[in-house]
């Protein structure tokens, strides 16, 4: 594994609510390198989302980032001013959205919105610009980007909307690209699209890609590594094979077995008992064990993610699989 | 919910009726030849436009295009397709929820628009529907006991003395615990709530239940318990289900026969372990390659080109023949019918009868 691009480390995202404090992020540690896929794999309310949010810094109050670092080509971007980190967004770090409705400004006609992005880092003329925003719609497959430069995002389907906010987060290629769910929200075959056009564009531009999503199958396909989040933290991680192959974590095993298309027609899915606790009142020790088969006493404490190294194929389990 | 459970409230009459009076060839429900279009009437300004030949023209939507479905009772159905393909717009009008624009809706048989008033009323409360989310689908205004034990009050089910006990009984069949009754929705986890839409629709004795992606909007643990829980209820009471989902995943799983729509008209229908071997459209093929399977080997994914035309202005002939990698001439000007292609496997395809299969 060559130098990662992105190591984040400890990190952990508080939210400060009348109710209580929310760890909604606590302790993740994981890394990147460039050219490499990593899947971060969770159910709703696991922290994945907010995972990505802390990276760009998109994390609002009450919540707040209490600790750890996230350095990316050797910058601590927790270090960086508020100026700083503007800088880096939609430059170095870009991020794709689930719903890009919610991203693209429906007044703004799209080249307007990337000749913006464009200038917004650098000092290019507008024709320039407008070239480069040209290339990037072709590099993310929409037929004729000369006429798709002067429409406005309601006047493109739902996959075509997801490309642009793709080509968007392509133009000051970026050494990093979080992709929040990007494809949840699509049609199988225009997801499929997506997911080929993306796999091509990691190969060709080198840029990591960090992929949040819950649909195992996606990550399967797709990604190199694969990091499963649960209540907020990492249970298990380690290359796609190894934790879509041979999981070690109950959790991972559960999840996939929960799969439809991993179970016989007829017979009962093996489905994991109870819900996902809730962040608020999180009890102390393994957020697992109420749900877990093999939980014994010692899961009262909290078991840490071993072994450390960021390479191997790690797990928060006292008594895991194998 | 273990299965003795389960077998404690089963309602005996229910299977007997089920059992008795349906023969194995008549269809629970029936659907002849059913159309709906939606049509967006033309206002003053463009009537005023057209008297001076502005020629603007109605804008209409072939949801469903003369589609048939039979239902057999105590089968699944799955009904797959994309968005806006209109298998929501179909399952809607098994259900009655829409008036068909052409066509004919028949129950155990019978056309529902012969029945007397009172007849129609009988078989419409048969057949019940779970909606997709499990947000929006729940009055947030109202308590549990009455979510569930309104309709079934209503209907003379039930008194409205027993009608606490009554919801108690429902909310233990689908897992939830009865106590939990004098709460409101948002006090609930969606799959929570998914399982009182459950017992909503439970709650009146239906033997047809439409499924409208309802476990789409579910995280896949729970999702695994909610599947589980229709197979229970399925086997415990004899229900039939048309299961609408755009996961084949959960479609392969949980139907015994699948249909395959595309823009407004049935591609495919076969059996869920033929469908799933043997795809016979173009278009089934493409779908299923792209069945998220669970397998960590690197895949290069092979997409299906072009998207979805729009249903104001489909294509004409075969719909599908703008993305179709086999398209021929006569795809462009001919509907093609849904012929057998096999036993109880149903096609829509010129390839077929041209017989250059590949």
């Amino acid at each position: 594994m060559s130098a990662p691009v992105l190591a984040v480390e400890g990190l952990r995202t508080y939210f400060f609510t009348k109710a209580g404090i929310v760890k909604a992020v606590d302790d993740v540690s994981f890394s990147v390198a460039r050219g490499e896929v990593m899947g971060l794999v969770g159910e709703s309310g696991s922290g994945k989302s907010m995972t990505g949010y802390s990276l760009l810094g998109l994390i609002d109050p009450p919540g707040r980032i209490v600790g750890g670092s996230i350095v990316l080509n050797g910058v601590d971007l927790r270090a960086l001013s508020a100026e700083g980190l503007r800088r880096m967004r939609g430059n170095r770090v870009a991020m794709i959205f689930q719903d890009p409705m919610m991203t693209l400004n429906p007044v703004l006609r799209v080249d307007v919105q990337m000749i913006e992005a464009i200038q917004a880092h650098e000092k290019v003329d507008m024709s320039a610009a407008r070239q480069r925003a040209r290339e990037a719609l072709v590099k993310v497959g929409i037929p004729s980007p000369d006429e798709r430069l002067a429409a406005y995002p309601h006047q493109f389907s739902g996959g075509m909307r997801q490309r642009v906010a793709i080509a968007i987060a392509l133009l000051n290629h970026p050494d990093v690209i979080i992709a929040d769910e990007p494809t949840t929200a699509l049609d199988v075959t225009i997801q499929g699209q997506i997911l080929y056009e993306m796999q091509k564009l990691t190969r060709d531009t080198g840029a990591a890609l960090i992929w949040i999503t819950h649909d195992l199958s996606v990550v399967a396909g797709l990604a190199d590594r694969v990091s499963v989040m649960y209540a907020g933290r990492i249970v298990e991680q380690g290359t796609a094979e190894e934790v879509l192959g041979v999981p070690r974590h109950p959790y991972t095993r559960g999840l996939l077995d929960s799969v439809p298309s991993n179970n016989v027609r007829g017979v009962r899915l093996k489905q994991i008992p109870g819900m996902t606790p809730s962040l608020l009142d999180l009890p102390p020790g393994c957020p697992f064990r109420e749900r877990c088969a093999r939980a014994k006493p010692d899961c009262a404490k909290s078991p840490p993610l071993l072994p450390q190294d960021p390479a191997a194929h790690a797990v928060r389990c006292f008594h895991p699989l194998h | 919910m273990p299965c003795a459970a389960f077998i404690r409230c089963i309602e005996p009459g229910v299977r007997m009726i089920a059992r008795t009076t349906v023969s194995s060839d008549t269809p629970l429900v029936e659907l002849r030849r059913v159309s709906k279009r939606f049509v967006k009437s033309l206002d003053i300004a463009a009537k005023i436009g057209n008297a001076f030949g502005a020629g603007v023209e109605e804008q209409v939507v072939h949801a469903v295009d003369r589609i048939d479905l039979r239902v057999a009772a105590g089968e699944v159905v799955g009904l797959v397709g994309e968005s806006g393909c209109g298998k929501s717009t179909l399952g809607r009008l098994a259900i009655g929820l829409l008036a068909p624009t052409e066509g004919e809706r028949l129950w155990r048989g019978a056309s529902l628009t012969g029945m007397s008033a009172a007849e129609a009323r009988k078989a419409q409360l048969k057949m019940q529907m779970i909606f997709q989310d499990p947000y929006a689908s729940l009055n947030p205004r109202l308590r549990v006991v009455d979510i569930v034990g309104e309709a079934p009050v209503v209907h003379r089910v039930i008194t409205a003395k027993q009608q606490v006990e009554y919801v108690g009984l429902m909310l233990n069949k689908v897992g939830l615990d009865p106590t939990l009754m004098r709460r409101y929705p948002h006090q609930f986890s969606g799959g929570q709530r998914a399982r009182i839409g459950i017992a909503r629709a439970l709650a009146v004795k239906p033997e047809f239940l439409v499924c409208d992606e309802s476990v789409a909007a579910l995280d896949v643990s729970i999702q695994a318990q909610v599947l589980n829980l229709f197979m229970d209820l399925k086997a415990a009471l004899n229900l039939t289900y048309l299961f609408i989902s755009h996961d084949l995943g959960v479609v392969q799983y949980i139907a015994d026969r699948v249909v395959v729509m595309y823009l407004g008209r049935v591609v495919e229908s076969a059996p869920a372990a033929k469908l799933f071997n043997q795809p016979n459209h173009p278009y089934t093929q493409a779908l299923l390659s792209e069945v998220g399977r669970v397998e960590p080997k690197k895949r290069t994914f092979v997409p299906i080109a072009g998207e979805i035309p729009s249903p104001l202005h489909p294509p004409p002939g075969c719909h599908f023949h703008p993305r179709c990698p086999h398209a021929m001439p006569v795809c462009r000007e001919v509907v093609p019918a849904l012929i057998e292609v096999s036993p109880r496997h149903y096609s829509a395809c010129h390839l077929n009868t041209v017989g250059t299969q590949g």
